[in-house]
């Protein structure tokens, strides 16, 4: 299913990515991977319990060449940052490309929910949106994918064989809406090695 | 759907509750009202939010259904213990040099902080000296507060929140079980007044010495946000205290030079002007 060519990221003007059990040894293998200068800004909801503290972000930092810092009530949305949706409040995104939060009802048994957070994103970036849907032992996420394809953007999901709790990324594919089945590597692949 | 005509159509619904009812949510952020809007759609069989205008506007029982579906209810008993925890430590010192003490607790919902307040109040043996408002512009959340009924089963959860937030004896004296209730102890509401208010339109409340109002101002937008925090600045005396949820904040607000923080992390503030 693999694209010969790589994305074009310059047609895109956002990354939402969603991920659940196994999140931390995945994104720590990721997040580390994007350059510097990626053109675009990340914005995730990983399924923590909801007295997580802000350890997971000093964590990321040490690791990354981006700024990863956790979302925050309406600041505006920029490129050069990873963003974590905060523990116990749901993510979602202005149509003015702020943040905002909420405390409404758990969805999927999950707050911050991923299908809260893509559902608005898709909203607001449309066709310049890409979904990328990890590692996870539920289905948040499947209907957010479905909802970002809809709007015209481009989903990739982990491939389920490599993933550690393979059920998130195959309740979206199940949708039949995702573009990619990719492994960690060959989606790092696809955001480092562009062609200038 | 195209997204820019779903907006014109969420846009005029607002306008009809408003222009109808009184109700404005027009400010409110617009990502989180636009799913309440769509799930209520989808509830009532709907395909299109401009039919369900035109319904609102000649069915005042349905108009109410939807304001109760756009007031968020989710809470528990000392929600975030540790704010609960700095309240005592920090804020009950200054409240207890009062003669008497008036709190307004804003949003209130279906009551379940009110009742860990007094709690506390109680504990620290300022209670009777204390008026406490209630206020919601839900009536049915108002009325389960007034009562003070809540399902057995999250008993537990509060209790081991109790506990974590300093609580000074055992949580399971403040009420009393029946059947899968627990009915909360009436010495707790004695000196509370449960009362509907609404921040997007009602006025100014007393002069209050502390205001809590916690995980409401995130479903506002900047200018509602900077109203409401006005009304709370008018509200309180000089050197009272302005408590908010966790991740919500004075800074870059109107009011931010007005008041200084007492308790960064758990967002309490304290009126200096």
């Amino acid at each position: 299913m693999k694209l010969k060519s790589k994305l074009d990221l310059s047609k895109f003007s956002c990354i939402v990515i969603g991920v659940s059990a196994g999140g931390m040894e995945v994104l720590s293998k990721l997040l580390p991977s994007l350059p510097a200068d990626f053109p675009l800004p990340v914005i995730i909801v990983q399924h923590l319990h909801k007295t997580s503290t802000g350890y997971y972000l000093e964590y990321y930092n040490e690791k990354c060449l981006l700024f990863v810092k956790e979302a925050k009530q309406n600041e505006i949305i920029k490129v050069g940052n990873i963003y974590f949706a905060p523990p116990d409040y749901h993510l979602l995104i202005e149509n003015n490309k702020t943040f905002a939060i909420s405390s409404d009802e758990k969805v999927n048994y999950s707050r911050p929910s991923i299908d809260i957070l893509f559902e608005s994103a898709a909203d607001v970036y449309g066709e310049k949106l890409i979904g990328i849907i990890l590692t996870g032992a539920n289905n948040d996420g499947a209907e957010g994918m479905k909802i970002i394809k809809q709007k015209g953007g481009f989903t990739i999901a982990q491939n389920p064989l490599e993933a550690e709790f393979p059920v998130m990324p195959q309740s979206a594919i199940d949708t039949g809406t995702i573009d990619l089945i990719l492994t960690l590597n060959e989606i790092s692949d696809e955001f480092i090695k562009r062609d200038k | 759907m195209n997204t820019d005509i779903e907006n014109i159509e969420i846009d005029l619904f607002l306008e009809a509750v408003f222009k109808c009812y009184g109700y404005d949510f027009r400010h409110y952020a617009k990502a989180s009202l636009k799913r309440r809007i769509k799930n209520l759609m989808k509830k009532n069989g709907y395909k299109r939010i401009n039919d369900m205008t035109s319904d609102i506007l000649h069915d005042r029982s349905f108009f109410e259904k939807v304001v109760y579906d756009f007031s968020i209810t989710v809470t528990e008993m000392f929600r975030d213990p540790l704010f609960y925890h700095n309240l005592r430590e920090k804020i009950i010192p200054y409240l207890k040099t009062y003669p008497f003490i008036k709190i307004w607790h804003a949003g209130c919902a279906t009551g379940e902080e009110v009742y860990s307040l007094a709690i506390l109040l109680k504990e620290e043996g300022i209670y009777n000296k204390t008026t406490i408002f209630a206020t919601d512009f839900n009536g049915n959340a108002l009325d389960t507060a007034r009562q003070g009924i809540y399902s057995l089963k999250d008993m537990q959860m509060y209790t081991t929140n109790y506990q974590k937030a300093g609580g000074k004896t055992s949580f399971a004296d403040y009420y009393h079980a029946r059947y899968k209730s627990a009915i909360m102890s009436k010495a707790l509401s004695k000196n509370v007044t449960f009362a509907n208010h609404n921040l997007v339109t009602d006025s100014i409340f007393g002069e209050m010495h502390l205001i809590l109002c916690r995980n409401v101002l995130i479903y506002f937008n900047k200018y509602l946000q900077d109203n409401v925090l006005k009304l709370f600045n008018e509200s309180l005396i000089r050197g009272g205290f302005l408590a908010l949820g966790s991740k919500e904040s004075l800074q870059f607000s109107c009011i931010e030079n007005d008041f200084k923080p007492i308790d960064k992390k758990s967002k309490i503030f304290q009126k200096i002007q």
